[in-house]
């Protein structure tokens, strides 16, 4: 297939054959990063800038590598540094950099809808890097592609999330990808945490974390922010760590050949503890080294065009 | 883009003594195989370093090692005029560095996809040397590089096109030259 879209702003408006295509084109690029020179010239001379509004370490990193390792150029937008803290509004930035002739901007942002935004208001190409509660589309490009690598073809592979759904836009972005490829998804989590109307998804909900686990390939832990259990939706991290932090224990109740997962950070003792952090079974490493594979191919097919060749 | 068949230049029979031939040169050019690596540039490049492999295997008994390279990456008409090519996996199974590459593809034309070749295969080790062999030359080339083992050799128009049939992508094994209209 031709890829045609010219932004990547989530995971839910994509169709399942473009989803494959991804992971296919991320298939072949990952090879690149165990060469001697990490380098492909794909996007010599391009540039990208990196416009991060949230603190992240494995994501910024991780699409800075990608870029350099296409051989383009990135800017690094740190946003306590800029003009943002003048009071120059996020349009304003971009259209200044934009009139500097750039190519692709990626953007992480605490509200909801920013990537969208950005989108319509200029022409380089958006990559969202996680926008409020919504989506976090590379997350789960790399999390689906390494189940393909574990696991072969995603249809019919029990997958369950646990965690706080309500506030996880890297959650709701794997229920899109994952259902769109034929896996049946549960959620887990205390009721504080499971939005409503999640079955509208594909996804169902589990309460009790020994029933989601029983028979599950996927495994999936998502991080508990601090904040959480002073706004009442937990009554403390110790409380979510004894019902539902994945302990080896409750790993048992899941296939034998289950793989876990996890997106980091990890808070050690709450999601995951000390022993399941790193066990057999474990490939959040794994995700972080595809996660270098996915956004090098979408920022290879954000950089086409739509024209003939 | 249509085309219309002009001519068959080789058939089945064409392609596998062409194929002969070349593996016959190359023995003849590298009395120690040891060191020799072939990398077939996809899609054809690959089968047809295959096939060389096993040629070069019943006359000599020595498996000769092997890669797969894809020049995606590294072709330059990659435009933002159109959408992106597909891009397939590269293997160089080993370290390259000081080995004698033979790069092997169906039709060689501009040179401009062995520059991308070469290009690429730098940016994994330093090899010794690096040879290249077509099954067909067009002789119509705009860079200056040149194969070193040729199976057959043609005179094209440039509204002509070369097209290499054979049973591992193909539904037939021919060679022939067709016309763009």
């Amino acid at each position: 297939m031709a890829w045609e879209r010219e932004n990547l702003l989530g995971i839910q408006e994509l169709s399942e054959e473009e989803l494959i295509h991804i992971l296919d084109t991320a298939d072949s690029f990952k090879e690149v990063s165990t060469r001697e020179v990490k380098k492909v010239p794909a996007m010599r001379g391009q540039t990208v800038v990196l416009l991060f509004f949230e603190p992240s370490t494995r994501t910024r990193i991780s699409f800075e590598l990608a870029a350099k390792r296409l051989s383009a150029d990135i800017v690094n937008i740190s946003v306590s540094a800029s003009s943002l803290t003048k009071g120059e509004t996020l349009l304003d930035t971009v259209r200044n950099i934009e009139a500097m002739n750039i190519n692709q901007v990626i953007i992480r942002h605490g509200m909801s809808g920013a990537a969208h935004k950005l989108s319509g208001a200029i022409g380089p190409a958006v990559i969202n890097a996680g926008d409020g509660c919504h989506e976090h589309p590379t997350q789960a490009l790399l999390d689906i592609m390494t189940i393909r690598e574990k696991k072969g073809d995603i249809r019919g592979l029990k997958a369950v999330i646990i965690g706080d759904i309500m506030h996880s836009r890297v959650a709701r972005s794997n229920i899109w990808g994952l259902t769109k490829l034929g896996a049946e998804v549960t959620v887990c989590g205390p009721p504080t945490f499971i939005p409503p109307f999640i079955e509208e998804t594909g996804a169902k909900r589990e309460y009790r974390l020994e029933k989601a686990l029983d028979g599950a390939d996927i495994v999936m832990a998502l991080r508990i922010q601090k904040e959480r259990q002073n706004d009442s939706h937990i009554p403390s991290l110790r409380e979510y760590a004894e019902l539902f932090g994945v302990t080896a224990r409750r790993l048992r109740l899941a296939k034998a050949d289950a793989i876990l997962m996890h997106p980091g950070p990890i808070n050690r003792g709450v999601e995951l503890d000390q022993e399941t952090a790193g066990c057999k079974q474990s490939v959040i490493l794994e995700q972080v080294t595809n996660g270098v594979a996915v956004r090098m191919a979408v920022m290879y097919l954000l950089s086409g065009g739509k024209g003939e060749h | 883009m249509e085309l219309r068949v002009n001519k068959e230049i080789a058939d089945a029979d064409g392609v596998s003594r062409a194929l002969k031939a070349l593996s016959q040169e190359i023995i003849t050019n590298h009395p120690c195989l040891d060191s020799v690596m072939l990398v077939g540039i996809r899609t054809r490049g690959v089968h047809l370093a295959d096939r060389i492999n096993k040629l070069l295997y019943e006359s000599t008994g020595i498996k000769v090692s092997s890669g797969i390279i894809d020049i995606t990456l590294y072709r330059d008409d990659l435009t933002s005029v159109g959408p992106q090519p597909v891009v397939n996996k590269t293997i160089i199974p080993c370290n390259i560095t000081g080995k004698k590459i033979i790069l092997v593809d169906d039709v060689f034309y501009t040179g401009r996809t062995m520059r991308a070749a070469l290009d690429e295969l730098m940016d994994f080790g330093r090899p010794a040397i690096v040879q290249i062999a077509v099954l067909v030359d067009r002789k119509r080339r705009e860079l200056p590089i040149h194969p070193d083992y040729t199976g057959i050799t043609l005179e094209t128009l440039e509204n002509e096109t070369v097209q290499v049939k054979i049973t591992e992508t193909d539904s037939c094994e021919k060679i022939v030259v067709a016309e763009k209209n």
